[in-house]
């Protein structure tokens, strides 16, 4: 095991992809010059020259040329710069991507991962804030991932890029400076299986992407009060890890979902409506969700502050599932 | 970059030397805003991403002084110089990227949501290319209320790559809309070169496409923004429909504060900054012609000084929302009317 960076994980996955197969390439837009915002592509342009491409300020071709190299033998990464600016690339995520290999009848592979920095960091405000999962949550023929962490940042980009379906990668942008363990050579974190981050009993806390950490510490504070966690790090947000999820709620039959996106529409409420119609006679609680409110998030510290997800608000969600007073 | 140039009326010999001046103090006072807010950013006083205007601000300048105050404008990212020019007040300003309750937006958008929709100052953008269309639609709601009110999208040589801009001229053009599209084409979109990323030779080129007029001026003149936007201006107000104006100019700062610039060189911008300053060309202008004296110059200085050390102190005693604040504004009616809607 090494101890590096996020970034450094990610950048050793492409690295990795890119050495061993041809047709993988990188672009977005400035990604080149300063090896994106995070460092997460330095080096790349000395190693594989036009592989890796800045591209004007147009995300709709960038999402949607994408489609089309995929289709045509390629498998792109496209860089989405901020997760935000799905939006402006909506429809070819939406009804070309997404719609594609089914529409046709399955005639096509469409590898490509669309890398999608997100999350709240540095009031950068409501533009440049959000947890955007719950968009695409609703759309057939999507993979989403969301690592937690250096290694399952490495693991799952690799076997995003391997994947002959489209993948949307969410990466946390407080998460790249980060450094954890990172196995030594080769390995694939797959895709549509959860990882439990930490054995218990009491409660099932389902969680992904910057929460696990947050999750971490909170279960650490509550093991001292004698509260045993148990906590679920989903990595793959669709099509997620029902059967590791029932199994948790199954031993310990009370579960909260936490994610730093706004709850409602929110991953939360899926997991919680899967839980209830499989395990409902489980189930000594009702399942709780912890997210953002619904807002927009502000710029101001203060209103950020109170508008995400604290670890707070997880404390409390476990209190309330165990009706404890908290 | 050669461009062919157009000869507008000299409107601007026409000014009262007050208006003349005006113009002087508007990008001072731009200018002196941007460099405190640098400082404060620096020193931590302002969280959050900031996108100065320096270097640009005989545009916003220009422009602006040929619109009313019932006119709209939308902005970018790099959006302190189009509110001030529009008549925005520096102190809400200065509160909001300070993050206080006393700011434009109460706090809750920050240096890249700076917005005064009182005096048509309809909102930096932090998604680029995202003003295109929304002049549009205040150009299309002037003639639906059959005004003569126009609307100026300002936009980065970086903004005209995105798909709206095609839309937005596309639709401006075939209604024949109060629109003009101000381009600020200051070389570099964050670490990209415009050349890298734009295939037409002139922005202003791209106006042919859309059978509407466009035309290149030196952006860093504030004469000739003056000029070439009121003529435009003003056709667009008499219903001639909407125009691109593609303004040349420089980027002096990073594209963000704090942006590591390892694609320019020092020298490349120190050369910019001193033959190309947009205030100090316009001084060396007033002052050969005699229309400015030392003392008028250094009375505009020390006002605008005055002015963003007072916006700094309203900023600094103004309080911080309470935390609860954050849950305001998200409709028309307030949570108790609808706890549903506002959870
Ligand atoms: C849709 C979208 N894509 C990317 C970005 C990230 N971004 C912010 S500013 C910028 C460069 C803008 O360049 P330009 O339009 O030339 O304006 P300038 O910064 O030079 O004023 C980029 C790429 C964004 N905010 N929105
Ligand atoms: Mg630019």
């Amino acid at each position: 095991m090494r101890t590096i960076s996020f970034s450094q994980a990610t950048l050793e996955a492409m690295q990795e992809e890119m050495r061993r197969d041809p047709t993988v390439f990188v672009y977005g837009e400035d990604i080149v010059r300063q090896g994106g915002i995070f460092g997460q592509f330095k080096g790349l342009p000395e190693e594989f020259g036009d592989r890796i491409r800045d591209v004007p300020i147009s995300e709709t071709a960038i999402v949607g040329a994408a489609l089309g190299a995929a289709l045509t033998g390629t498998r792109p990464v496209a860089d989405m710069h901020f997760a935000d600016f799905i939006g402006v690339a909506f429809d070819e995520i939406a009804n070309q991507i997404a719609k594609n290999r089914y529409m046709f009848g399955g005639q096509a592979n469409i590898p490509l991962v669309i890398r999608a920095p997100d999350g709240i960091s540095k009031q950068a405000a409501a533009q440049h804030s959000q947890s955007v999962e719950g968009w695409v949550q609703n759309i057939p023929g999507l993979i989403v991932v969301a690592p937690s962490s250096p290694a399952t940042a490495k693991g799952l980009l690799k076997s995003a890029i391997r994947q002959n379906d489209p993948v949307i990668f969410f990466e946390h942008k407080v998460l790249y400076p980060q450094k954890g363990p990172v196995p030594d050579g080769e390995y694939f974190t797959p895709i549509g299986k959860a990882e439990i981050r930490k054995p218990g009993t009491d409660v099932t806390l389902v969680t992904y992407s910057i929460m696990v950490q947050k999750s971490e510490e909170v279960a650490m504070e509550l093991e001292k009060e004698g509260i045993s966690v148990e906590i679920i790090d989903l990595l793959t947000l669709k099509p997620f890890d029902t059967a590791t999820i029932l199994e948790s709620v199954k031993k310990t039959h009370r579960c909260v979902v936490a994610h730093e996106a706004v709850v409602s529409g929110g991953l939360g409420a899926e997991i919680a409506a899967r839980i209830q119609e499989k395990a409902f006679f489980h189930l000594d609680a009702p399942v709780l969700r912890v997210g953002a409110k619904d807002r927009p998030i502000p710029f101001s510290p203060v209103l950020e502050n109170y508008i995400a997800a604290q670890k707070d608000d997880i404390r409390k969600a476990i209190y309330a599932v165990l009706y404890r007073e908290g | 970059m050669p461009y062919q140039k157009k000869e507008f009326p000299n409107r601007f010999t026409a000014l009262q030397k007050d208006a003349m001046h005006n113009l002087l103090r508007t990008m001072i006072r731009i200018r002196t805003f941007e460099s405190r807010v640098e400082e404060l950013f620096l020193n931590k006083k302002i969280p959050g991403f900031v996108h100065l205007y320096i270097g640009e601000e005989a545009i916003a300048t220009g422009v602006m002084a040929n619109l009313r105050k019932d006119d709209w404008i939308t902005s970018t990212h790099r959006g302190h110089g189009h509110a001030i020019a529009k008549g925005a007040q520096t102190d809400r300003m200065m509160a909001e990227l300070f993050g206080r309750k006393t700011g434009y937006c109460k706090g809750k958008g920050g240096s890249m949501h700076i917005a005064d929709f009182s005096v048509g100052m309809l909102g930096a953008n932090g998604v680029v290319g995202g003003g295109f269309n929304i002049a549009v639609g205040a150009g299309i709601s002037s003639l639906i209320k059959k005004t003569d009110q126009v609307a100026v999208c300002f936009f980065g040589d970086g903004a005209s790559n995105r798909g709206t801009f095609h839309e937005a001229l596309n639709l401006a053009a075939v209604w024949k809309l109060p629109v003009l599209f101000v381009n600020e084409n200051n070389q570099y979109a964050s670490t990209t070169p415009t050349s890298f990323a734009t295939s037409a030779e002139r922005i202003a080129d791209r106006a042919k496409g859309y059978g509407i007029e466009g035309y290149t001026v030196d952006g860093n003149n504030v004469i000739e923004v003056y000029n070439a936007a009121s003529a435009l201006i003003e056709a667009a107000r008499k219903g001639k429909g909407p125009a691109l104006l593609e303004c040349l100019t420089y980027r002096i700062k990073g594209h963000y504060v704090g942006d590591p610039e390892k694609y320019r060189t020092k020298e490349e911008v120190q050369k910019h900054f001193v033959e190309n300053n947009p205030i100090t060309r316009y001084i060396n202008y007033l002052k050969d012609k005699n229309l400015i004296t030392d003392a008028e110059i250094d009375a505009i200085q020390a006002e605008a000084s005055s002015e963003i050390a007072a916006a700094e102190r309203f900023a600094e005693e103004s309080p911080f929302p309470e935390p609860e604040d954050a849950l305001d504004d998200l409709f028309s009616f307030s949570p108790q009317e609808f706890p549903e809607a506002v959870r």
